[in-house]
This record gives C-alpha cells, sequence and structure tokens, in this order.
C-alpha cells in the first residue's frame, strides 16, 4: 500500500512550521502533521487521508524530551513513547504516565510513536488519552497569535478530535507531579497486539489505610476519555481494603454511554470498566 | 505536483544520497533502490515486524515510515548484521535453535531482538515474549525463537557444528 502523492516539508523550528500552516490554509490545501507517523502513515496508506502537504516534526529537537519544573514536568510533543515509559523522571513523579507508555502498541511502534502524536490524534482507544486526562494536564499550543494553555478537560472534544485548531501546534504537555502516588494502567485486549477494548488508568494515594486522594481515567468508554468520578468520590475516605475497592469500582460505569462494536457491546464494556477499574486501583494501591 | 526530496542515509555502514518520492515508504526504499531485499513486507499495516530494520540502533517498522523520515540517519538491515562473513550471534543462534521454519519472520524476528538485547540485556523469558510481540511468526514457531534469543543473553556461543560453549546449555529444541 502506498500512499496518495504528496508535497513534504522538514522545518527545524516551530516559527516555520507555523508559518507553513498560514501559507496552506491561505492556499485551500489540507496539511497533516507527521509527528511519529504509527497512526498517520497507516491512514495514508488506505488513503482514508491524502494531504496535499505532510509538515515532519522529526528535525524540531526543542519539542523533544522531559523537563523537571517546581511542581510539574514539561514533556516535549514529540518524545517518543519509549522515552516515557523509560524515563527516570517520570518513573519517580508520573508513574501512571510511565506504565501507561509501556502498554502502547509494540516496541518498534514505542520507538517511532510520539507522546504528543498520540495525544493530538485523539483515537477513543489509544492508551495515553485517558492517564493524562487522570493527571489534569495543561497542554501547551502554538499558533498565529502566540501561545495557548488548554486543560486536559477541555483538550478532547471527540472521535478524533482536539482543541488544537488548524493554525495550532501542541508544542509540550505539562503535567503536575504526583510523586509517591501509586498507579496503574489496566488493559483489556482480547490478544497481544489490539487496541485497547477498556482500560481503566489509576492513580491513589494512601495514608494510614485510607485512601485520601484518587484520580481515574477510562479508556474507550465514549467518543473521549472520562474521569470515572463516582469512583474516585467513592474510594476517598473509604479503607484500602478488598471490599472498599470492590463497591468503588462497581460505580466505573456510571454516567457513561460506551458504543457497541465487534469486540463488546456498551454493556459488555461498562461491566468491563468495573473489573478493570477494580483490577487497577488494587494495583495502584499494592493489594 | 509533489516533488522529490534529496536524502542522504547510511544503510548497513555505506552512505547513500538519493532523490526519491515523498511518499516512498522506507521499506521500498531498501527494496527497490538498493535491492537490500533481505528486508521483507509481510502485512503492510504495522502488524507483522517482517519490515523490522534498526534507525540509529532502535527497532522501527520500516514499513511505517517515510524513506524521507531517514534522512541524516543511520539504517542497519538484516543484510548488515553479518561482520566479516560471520553471522551475528543471533543469526548463528536461530540457525541452532531451529528458531524458523518458512523464514519469512526472520528477519524482522532478529532486528527486533537485537533492538531488545540492546534495552535489556538479560531479559527474562516474559521479557524476550513482551519485547517480540511487534512480529508475528505464522508458522507459530515462537518457542525457539525464546529459546534463540534468551541463549544469546545466556551467553552460549556455537562453534560451526552447532556445538554450544561458554554456558550452560540452556538454548535449543525443548
Amino acid at each position: 500500500m502506498i500512499p496518495s502523492a504528496f508535497d513534504y516539508a522538514a522545518p527545524s523550528t516551530v516559527e516555520e512550521v507555523l508559518a507553513m500552516l498560514a501559507a496552506a490554509e491561505s492556499a485551500g490545501d489540507e496539511v497533516k502533521l507527521l509527528a511519529g507517523g504509527q497512526s498517520l502513515l497507516p491512514v495514508m496508506k488506505l488513503r482514508m487521508a491524502d494531504p496535499a502537504l505532510v509538515i515532519d516534526l522529526g528535525k524540531i529537537s526543542e519539542l523533544v524530551g522531559v523537563s523537571e519544573q517546581e511542581d510539574t514536568l514539561l514533556i516535549g510533543a514529540m518524545t517518543p513513547h519509549h522515552e516515557i515509559a523509560t524515563n527516570a523522571l517520570l518513573a519517580k513523579h508520573l508513574p501512571l504516565l510511565h506504565k501507561a507508555a509501556a502498554t502502547v502498541a509494540d516496541p518498534q511502534v514505542r520507538h517511532r510513536g510520539t507522546f504528543g502524536g498520540a495525544l493530538v490524534h485523539a483515537d477513543p482507544a489509544g492508551d495515553m488519552p485517558a492517564p493524562v486526562l487522570a493527571t489534569g494536564a495543561t497542554f501547551i499550543l502554538a499558533g498565529p497569535r502566540g501561545e495557548r494553555r488548554v486543560e486536559a478537560s477541555d483538550f478532547f472534544q471527540g472521535y478524533f478530535t482536539t482543541a488544537v485548531a488548524d493554525d495550532e501546534i501542541l508544542t509540550h504537555i505539562q503535567v503536575p507531579k504526583f510523586t509517591g502516588w501509586g498507579a496503574h494502567y489496566e488493559k483489556f485486549t482480547r490478544v497481544a497486539q489490539q487496541w485497547s477494548i477498556v482500560a481503566v488508568a489509576a492513580m491513589v494515594k494512601i495514608e494510614d489505610g485510607t485512601f485520601t486522594r484518587a484520580r481515574l481515567g477510562l479508556t474507550n468508554m465514549a467518543s473521549t476519555p472520562l474521569r470515572a468520578t463516582a469512583v474516585e468520590q467513592a474510594l476517598v475516605g473509604s479503607n484500602a481494603t478488598l471490599e472498599s475497592i470492590t463497591a468503588a469500582c462497581s460505580l466505573a460505569a456510571e454516567g457513561t454511554e460506551p458504543a457497541s462494536d465487534l469486540n463488546g457491546d456498551s454493556t459488555y464494556r461498562k461491566h468491563l470498566s468495573t473489573v478493570l477499574a477494580k483490577r487497577a486501583v488494587l494495583a495502584a494501591a499494592g493489594l | 505536483m509533489a516533488s522529490s526530496k534529496n536524502i542522504t542515509v547510511e544503510v548497513d555502514g555505506a552512505n547513500y544520497n538519493d532523490d526519491v518520492e515523498p511518499r516512498l515508504l522506507l521499506v521500498q526504499y531498501l527494496r527497490e533502490r538498493l535491492g537490500k531485499t533481505g528486508t521483507l513486507i509481510g502485512c503492510d499495516t504495522t502488524n507483522c515486524g517482517a519490515c523490522t530494520v534498526h534507525l540509529d540502533g532502535v527497532s522501527v517498522k520500516s514499513c511505517t515510515m517515510l524513506a524521507v523520515q531517514a534522512d541524516g540517519h543511520k539504517v542497519t538491515t538484516i543484510e548488515g548484521m553479518a561482520q566479516d562473513g560471520k553471522l551475528h550471534p543471533l543469526q548463528e543462534a536461530f540457525h541452532q535453535c531451529h528458531a524458523l521454519q518458512c523464514g519469512f519472520c526472520t528477519p524482522g524476528m532478529i532486528m527486533a531482538s537485537a533492538s531488545l538485547l540492546t534495552e535489556n540485556q538479560h531479559p527474562t523469558e516474559k521479557e524476550i515474549r513482551e519485547g517480540l510481540e511487534g512480529n508475528l511468526c505464522r508458522c507459530t514457531g515462537y518457542q525457539n525463537i525464546v529459546a534463540a534469543v534468551k541463549s544469546v543473553a545466556d551467553g552460549v556461543e556455537y562453534d560451526d557444528s552447532g556445538v554450544q560453549s561458554g554456558a550452560d546449555k540452556t538454548a535449543g529444541v525443548s
């Protein structure tokens, strides 16, 4: 399979990208930004996308890497999944993202695929959006009017749709530290290599045997990632025991209307979310 | 109309400079322009891993990368693994452990295994299986593939007659 013909540019600065986006917009050309290409290239090979221009972000070094700030980590949008899954700062301060990234696809895809690319692609079954939503991260966009910051709760807007406008690019994701929290990403697939049918991201803080904080994200339970707020509220203040975790996690599907497809219907997904939430919280709690 | 781009890329130790159409996939460049048909196209959909090569030392699927993205980078294919007429230890181990049946997945399996062993020099059997989850063997010969990778990690060396030395005889058909 071969993509349709397209023009290709590989600029080395964000400013050049923005200028190219503006020029293409006024010319009426469709543009695709190429990050790691692990979702875009398959879609182009299937001719489900045939952009006139592909702008490769692979030569913009300022978009790669993880740096530590006071209470946050700043993650470059072009940082590969493999780096997220092996970076020591993330292991210490953001174990949820660290663990979730290790479950993305396979090693070859993790070497090429990027953190920001996956977030902007916003596949409902993708593994990074729900954990990022659970952290309450801030998305930093560059555009013709300068920098714009979007909260995670406003970023994901629908199937493959985010707050990033046609003339903007995602440059960094600023994520609060969750140092000392327990975390786990529980993913359900039928075979080794598959998109999540449902997955649950969980972060908890336990003091003296009691949950004092809890944040959960749901993958593939809607067109966007969701917070499992009912579970979070039920966990906080309860004992870190199997009984209380089971009771709280039975609320995981509350308020959701997941889609039905060949991998499972809506009722099945709702049930699955309660099972996976329990497994995720138990693992995050070290039980 | 899309204009071609000039790329400079090092493949298996040799430097190449070529004009390529932007939509040319890396695997097509390797096979059709450079004649390196040791790298195979299996599924063409990022699933099977038959097209796995190294980009700057780490495994990637060359059917899901454009040749223009390799500009300025170093690519290693299965054809660059043997040195001075001597098989790479993984190639030798796959041979001795009967880690191939039809052989179609083998180049990709070896490239993925080499990348795995660079990142984790002493993987457990579980880590080897997880590390090779991006590579499919439709003969389902996984058992001996895992044994071959484990034997290299354990330091098993083979002479030309297939006799093991240098470590416990843990590898091979079980």
